[in-house]
């Protein structure tokens, strides 16, 4: 295998893992303040993609042509919408649920993903079928001695470490980031110390799900094509990712996404050369299948939980 | 009783738009009259009280439909899908309601029945009985195999092992093309001890649709299942499913192993899938991968939720309206998934025990609590 190649799959498993990572940060995020999954998180992230879509046809439509100044439009649109929706999802369907059985939180929210799906399929003009997504970072690509690599790439991994170190620091240095470790450490604690729980919990949905917007925009961006499924898929694989790497842990999330695109990755390339009969169309059975098994294996994730209830 | 299926004749015969919404607000009205009228509990305490009356009228209510569209190949498809996927979510039942085991690929174990009774229905001379014997217990075998991260975790764990395995299953599915890729498998038609259930018969001269012999297998199976599950509920094991679901720990320590019944629950579950999942595959005539969606398995979810958890009374009516509906009033149809995961969402927000919730356990039925007078 020629080393441009081999670039080409690093560079793809590194901007996979991004979005991945930039996922499953939001599923950490949910779990650490409230100990639920909220699963309709990817149809969150696919709803961020159209939004962007449908703010950039309506921008390009009232004359603006920099594709900058668009780009940011679709940025504030999609992830003002998203942040809408997650604190919608905490407020309406979550904290009413919180002293039901676990299970109903799971499906609520499972349902709610459904009911976000179908609406986009059913109400998007022509939302069944896949759509183009505009394509607004320069594509030139410059040699790195035999390397060739793109510029659009590039400058969406670089926009995406930003991004998660972005949470990072917001949620290890600001006073907002304190709030939400101590509501995660302990919620009636944290109350007693006077933080506002409720408001704590909406902008953890918030910021967790404008998360998902941007990553929403970087594979849209990336793969210059957008449909109503893509929620489904990328939010089981986030979920897969921050299980992996042990729930309620940002720097676990970041870990699994990252992992979970390397498996992928060798799925498609290293098991057709070994083993012909396998082709890449298998990748991500063979990245399920290797998700299951480490969860048999070390069922608390890679990096564990702080403090985990098991019999 | 008589007048449910009545009932249900009339709509599964309306032919218009209008006879079906009329049809629907007379059911809201009687409803609602019954509850103003409070008939409701008297009924109810004599369906609690005589449960094997209840049982035989619906399965001769059944037989009644069956008779009246002895020749219509529509209606008889689709109470035959109704008895199917009943005996489906009451293996779901037993993994959801009483050992608490998530699984959200019910429509996957599903089609792993009928996958494997395409198989083997054609490569294979076996006895169609073995063979949809054989689609339960492969679906009951990938699903112990399922199970087994699914014990060392808890909670989000098993729904993510499970989503997981939906969404594999399906992608496998229109990869591989030894199982015919996105387009499907056919299937030839059943062959009971001799007898063809795909073959059409005159019965005193009286022309009679194939479907017939599969609303009779169907509804054999559907009250096979639910007489299992009821025996299951009330024995001990299902006190001790009980116990797990409602406290893991406290089962435990009075030494209820977890495991066992998990697995137990798990295996149950997936083998009444896997079984219904080769009949409605052989009854149809051809499986394809998109019949087994994960949004298909959040509908067998939902009509359990409907129906209320934990009760197998309530599946059969629930799963009624949930598949019913939508092929009668066409314009719903297409948002047949979008409605029900808003009906799911307010169900569990306002009424979380279904339309007709489990009650407390009846430790000696048919003996009066002795301070009720």
């Amino acid at each position: 295998m020629g080393l441009d190649i081999l670039s080409q799959y690093v560079v793809n498993t590194l901007m996979l893992g991004m979005i991945y990572a930039m996922v499953a940060v939001g599923f950490t995020l949910f779990f650490g303040v409230l100990d639920v999954i909220q699963f309709s998180h990817g149809d969150v992230l696919m709803l961020g993609g159209f939004t962007a879509l449908a703010s950039y046809l309506g921008a390009s439509a009232a004359g603006i042509a920099n594709p900058w100044l668009l780009l940011a439009i679709m940025l504030l649109a999609s992830t003002a919408v998203t942040a809408a929706l997650g604190a919608f999802v905490a407020r309406f369907l979550v904290l009413p649920l919180k002293n039901a059985p676990p299970l109903n939180t799971l499906l609520v929210t499972l349902m709610f993903g459904l009911a976000v799906r179908e609406a986009v399929r059913l109400f998007y003009p022509n939302g069944s079928n896949p759509k183009p997504f505009p394509r607004l970072l320069p594509d030139t690509s410059f040699t790195l001695g035999t390397l060739a690599l793109r510029a659009d790439s590039l400058m969406l991994l670089a926009a995406g470490l930003v991004v998660v170190v972005g949470v990072h620091l917001l949620i290890t240095r600001t006073k907002l980031g304190l709030a939400i470790r101590a509501v995660a450490q302990d919620g009636e604690t944290a109350r007693v110390m006077g933080i506002d729980f409720q408001r704590v919990v909406l902008l953890t949905f918030g910021l967790g799900s404008a998360l998902a917007a941007m990553a929403g925009v970087m594979n849209g961006l990336y793969y210059n094509e957008i449909n109503f499924g893509l929620g489904l898929l990328l939010g089981v694989i986030g979920f897969s990712a921050a299980i992996l790497g042990g729930l309620g842990n940002f720097l676990g999330a970041i870990l699994g996404g990252f992992l979970f695109a390397a498996l992928q990755t060798f799925g498609a390339v290293v098991l057709p050369m070994v083993a012909p009969a396998i082709t890449s169309a298998y990748k991500d059975v063979f990245a399920f299948t290797m998700v299951i098994l480490l969860m048999a294996w070390k069922p608390t994730g890679l990096i564990a939980e702080r403090s985990s209830e098991r019999v | 009783m008589a007048t449910a299926f009545a009932y249900l004749w009339a709509l599964l015969h309306a032919e218009s738009q209008w006879a079906v919404g009329g049809l629907l607000l007379l059911a809201v009205l009687v409803m609602f009259g019954l509850r103003r009228l409070r008939w409701g509990e008297p009924l109810g305490a004599t369906a609690s009280a005589s449960p094997r009356v209840l049982g035989v009228g619906c399965a001769l209510g059944v037989l009644a439909l069956a008779a009246a569209f002895h020749n219509v190949h529509f209606a008889l498809l689709l109470v035959c899908t109704v008895l199917l996927y009943a005996v489906v979510c009451l293996g779901l039942n037993i993994q959801f309601g009483y050992a608490g085991v998530v699984n959200f690929a019910g429509a996957a174990f599903f089609g792993v029945g009928s996958y494997t009774a395409a198989t083997l229905a054609t490569h294979t001379a076996l006895p169609h009985a073995l063979v949809l014997l054989a689609g339960g217990a492969v679906a009951a075998a990938i699903g112990s195999l399922l199970i087994w991260p699914v014990l060392r975790t808890r909670g989000h764990y098993a729904a993510l092992v499970t989503i997981a395995f939906g969404i594999l299953f399906k992608s496998f599915l229109e990869v591989n093309d030894t199982l015919g890729g996105p387009q499907g498998l056919r299937i030839p038609g059943l062959n009971l001890f001799g007898w063809k259930l795909g073959d059409g018969f005159e019965l005193a001269g009286i022309e009679i649709s194939f479907y017939a012999n599969y609303v009779l297998l169907s509804l054999v199976l559907c009250l096979a299942a639910f007489v299992f599950v009821r025996r299951i509920e009330r024995s001990w094991i299902g006190l001790a499913m009980d116990m797990i679901r409602t406290d893991e720990v406290a089962a435990a320590v009075f030494g209820v192993g977890i495991a066992r019944w998990k697995v137990l629950a798990f295996t149950f579950g997936n083998f009444l899938a896997g079984l219904a999942g080769a009949v409605y595959g052989m009854m149809t005539g051809y499986v394809a991968p998109n019949n087994f969606t994960f949004a298909d398995s959040l509908i067998l979810v939902s009509i359990l939720i409907l129906g209320g958890i934990g009760n197998p009374w309530g599946i059969l009516p629930a799963a009624t309206i949930v598949l019913i509906l939508p092929e009668k009033f066409q314009f719903i149809q297409e948002y047949r998934f979008l409605l029900y995961a808003l009906l799911v969402i307010f169900i569990l927000l306002f009424r979380p025990d279904g339309l007709l919730p489990r009650t407390v356990r009846d430790y000696f039925p048919g003996r009066a609590p002795k301070d009720a007078a």
